[in-house]
C-alpha cells in the first residue's frame, strides 16, 4: 500500500492540524514556556548574567542577545514534549486500532504526528522569536544565514519530534509520557544555553560540551549573530541526522510490534 | 449459493500470552450473508479471537481465512475486506461526527464528494444527522457506538466484527442497535459477533458458538444451543406454607426450596403454558404471592455445557 503513503500521510497531517485548530490553547501553553524563560532570564537574572559573560557592553541588552539560542532550543524540547503527550493520548484510545485494521499506507499515522507537530514547532517558534525581538534581540544574520537557521531549526525540530513520538510509544500513560522528554527541556541549561561551558565546573563542563544541544545552540548563535562556528556546525547536523534517524527506527519498531 | 470462499473459516487457532493459553484450538466456519455470534463469558478469548481475524495480533498456530486471504501473509488484503468496530469506541474524540466520517472515506481514497456523500449518509442511516457538526467526545454511549458502526462501514466492508456492540448500553440503544445489525446483513454483509449474552445472540445471530477458557464449548443454532439447557422454569413464591403445601401436591415432583417457599415449576415461558399454570392454580385456588418467569441465559447455557456458572457465585443475580 505504498501508493498510498502520501495520500495517507496528508489525511493524517489534516487530522492533526485539525486537533491543533480545536485547542489553540495546547500551542500557546507550549510557547508560553520558554516565553516565560525568555523573560525571566533577560529582566530577572539577565543584568547579572550579562556582566558575567562580558560581551560588548556588557550588559543586558547583551545578554538577550546570548540566551535566544538557548530559549529557541528550549521551544522545540517543549514541542517535543507536546508531541509525546499526543501520541500517547491517541495510543490509548482505540482510534490507532481502528487504523491498524485498515488497508492503508502503516506510517502514515505516525507522519501525521511529525508532520502536524513540525507545523506547531514552528508557529511556537515564530511566537518565542516575535517575543524576542520585540524585547531587544537584535541578529545580524544576512537572509541567507536566516535561511540557514531555519534549515537548523526545521532539522533539529525534525529530529526530537521522531525521538518525541517514540516516547510517547514507549510510554504506558500519557502521564509517563509527559514526563518523559523533560530532560529535553533541562538540556540547553546543561549546554551552552545561558551562560557560557567555560564558567561550569570541570564535569559539568565536560557534559555540557559534549551534548548535542551545544553545537547546536553555538551555531544558531553563529549564524544570527555572527559568532564563531567551527566544527559546531558538522557535530550539530551529525546529532541532528543521529537523533532522527534512531528516534523514526525505534518508533517505527515500536508502532510495528504485535502483542 | 455461490463459489466465493466462505467470508471466515478458522481451523485449530492458537494463541498464548506467556504461560497463558487465551486461545487453544478453535474452528470457526462462518457463511457469507450470516450473522455469526460467539458467546462467552468476559476473559473467554473473544476480543484475541477478534483481534487475530482483524490482523491486529498474530496467531501462534492454525489456519485462518478471512474473505478468502490469510491475515498473517496478505493483511492489507484482509483489511480492506473488512469493517471492525470495537468494544472501546474507536473514534477520534477532537472531531466532529461528520469529520471522523470523512477521515475514514480519505483513509479508503474514495475522493471528496464521494467521501462526503457517504458520510451524510452514513449520518443519516445511523440517526447522527443533528449532532453530524458536534465534537464525538460530547456524545453519549449509544451514539458513540452508532459512529463507530458508521465509521467501519465507510469502506463497504464485506465482513463486519463486532466486539461486544451493544455492553454499557441502555436497553433501548441496545435493541437500535440490534435493528442496525439486522438490516446491514440485509444488504449482503456477514457479521462475526461477540456478546457476553445469550439474548443478543438469540435475537440475531444464525449460529452461535460458545467459547469457554479459550476453547469452543458448543456450537449450533440459538434453538439448538437452548436444547442443551434444562430449561426455563415459572418460580412461585408462597407466604404461608399451607399454600405451599397444596401447590407441592398439585405440581408433583418439581424442584422446591422449603424454608423461601418457593415451588419452580419447569415452563418454556410461553402464553400457553402460562395460561394452564394458572388455570391449575386457580382451580385449587391456591394464593400465590410472587410469580417469576425464568427464561434459559447464558448462566444456564454455562452450567448446561460446562457444568459451572460463567460468573462466581456472589454475582449471580
Amino acid at each position: 500500500m505504498t501508493t498510498h503513503a502520501l495520500a495517507d500521510s496528508a489525511t493524517m497531517l489534516r487530522r492533526q492540524l485539525r486537533h491543533m485548530k480545536r485547542y489553540p490553547s495546547l500551542t500557546f501553553m507550549l510557547a508560553g514556556m520558554p516565553v516565560v524563560f525568555l523573560l525571566l532570564f533577560a529582566y530577572v537574572f539577565g543584568g547579572a548574567l550579562g556582566a558575567g559573560i562580558g560581551g560588548p557592553t556588557g550588559g543586558r541588552a547583551d545578554y538577550i542577545d546570548y540566551l535566544v539560542p538557548g530559549v529557541i532550543l528550549m521551544t522545540v524540547a517543549a514541542a517535543a514534549q507536546g508531541t509525546a503527550i499526543s501520541v500517547a493520548m491517541d495510543m490509548t484510545e482505540g482510534i490507532v486500532n481502528r487504523f491498524r485494521t485498515m488497508a492503508i499506507s502503516r506510517a502514515s499515522v505516525l507522519t501525521g504526528h511529525v508532520l502536524g507537530s513540525l507545523v506547531q514547532t514552528m508557529i511556537s517558534m515564530v511566537i518565542v522569536l516575535g517575543v524576542a525581538l520585540l524585547i531587544g534581540f537584535r541578529p545580524t544574520a544576512t537572509p541567507v544565514e536566516w535561511l540557514a537557521v531555519i534549515g537548523v531549526l526545521v532539522l533539529l525540530t525534525f529530529a526530537l519530534i521522531w525521538l518525541s513520538v517514540a516516547l510517547g510509544m514507549v510510554s504506558e500513560s500519557v502521564e509517563t509520557a509527559s514526563n518523559l522528554p523533560m530532560p529535553l527541556i533541562l538540556l540547553p541549561f546543561l549546554g551552552s544555553g545561558f551562560v557560557p561551558t567555560d564558567s561550569m565546573p570541570t564535569a559539568l563542563r565536560w557534559f555540557a560540551e559534549y551534548q548535542p544541544f551545544t553545537p547546536v545552540i553555538e551555531t544558531l548563535r553563529g549564524l544570527l549573530l555572527g559568532t564563531p562556528i567551527g566544527g559546531s556546525a558538522y557535530l550539530a547536523l551529525g546529532w541532528c541526522v543521529v537523533i532522527a534517524l534512531g528516534g523514526y527506527l525505534w518508533a517505527k519498531k515500536l508502532y510495528n510490534r504485535t502483542r | 449459493m455461490n463459489t466465493r470462499p466462505p467470508a471466515i473459516v478458522v481451523t485449530g487457532l492458537r494463541k498464548s500470552y506467556g504461560d497463558k493459553v487465551v486461545l487453544d484450538g478453535i474452528d470457526l466456519h462462518v457463511p457469507r450473508g450470516t450473522i455469526f455470534a460467539l458467546l462467552g463469558p468476559n476473559g473467554a478469548g473473544k476480543t484475541t479471537t477478534v483481534q487475530i481475524l482483524s490482523t491486529l495480533i498474530g496467531a501462534d498456530g492454525g489456519l485462518i481465512s478471512v474473505d478468502g486471504h490469510d491475515p498473517a501473509r496478505e493483511p492489507d488484503a484482509v483489511r480492506a475486506a473488512i469493517g471492525v468496530t470495537g468494544q472501546f469506541s474507536a473514534v477520534d474524540n477532537l472531531l466532529t461526527a461528520e469529520e471522523n466520517l470523512i477521515l475514514m472515506a480519505d483513509l479508503h481514497h474514495l475522493g471528496r464528494p464521494e467521501g462526503r456523500r457517504r458520510a451524510a449518509a452514513l449520518l443519516a442511516r445511523f440517526d447522527l444527522t443533528d449532532s453530524a457538526k458536534n465534537l464525538a467526545s460530547t456524545f453519549s454511549g449509544g451514539m458513540r457506538r452508532r459512529l463507530d458502526l458508521a465509521m467501519g462501514l465507510v469502506g463497504d466492508p464485506r465482513v463486519v466484527f463486532l466486539d461486544e456492540p451493544t455492553t454499557g448500553l441502555d436497553p433501548r440503544s441496545r435493541r437500535d442497535m440490534w435493528q442496525m445489525i439486522r438490516d446491514l446483513v440485509a444488504g449482503g454483509v456477514t457479521i462475526f459477533l461477540t456478546t457476553q449474552y445469550l439474548e443478543e445472540a438469540d435475537q440475531l445471530a444464525d449460529r452461535i458458538a460458545v467459547l469457554d477458557h479459550g476453547k469452543l464449548v458448543a456450537e449450533g443454532t440459538a434453538g439448538e444451543l437452548k436444547r442443551l439447557v434444562p430449561g426455563g422454569h415459572v418460580s412461585l413464591r408462597f407466604t404461608d406454607p399451607t399454600t405451599f403445601d397444596a401447590a407441592v401436591r398439585t405440581f408433583g415432583d418439581v424442584p422446591r426450596d422449603d424454608d423461601a417457599l418457593v415451588l419452580r415449576v419447569p415452563s418454556d415461558g410461553g402464553v400457553a403454558s402460562l395460561r394452564g399454570l394458572l388455570a391449575r392454580l386457580d382451580e385449587q385456588a391456591i394464593e400465590v404471592a410472587e410469580l417469576t418467569v425464568h427464561t434459559p441465559d447464558l448462566d444456564d447455557v454455562f452450567l448446561a455445557i460446562t457444568g459451572e456458572p460463567q460468573h462466581e457465585k456472589e454475582s449471580v443475580r
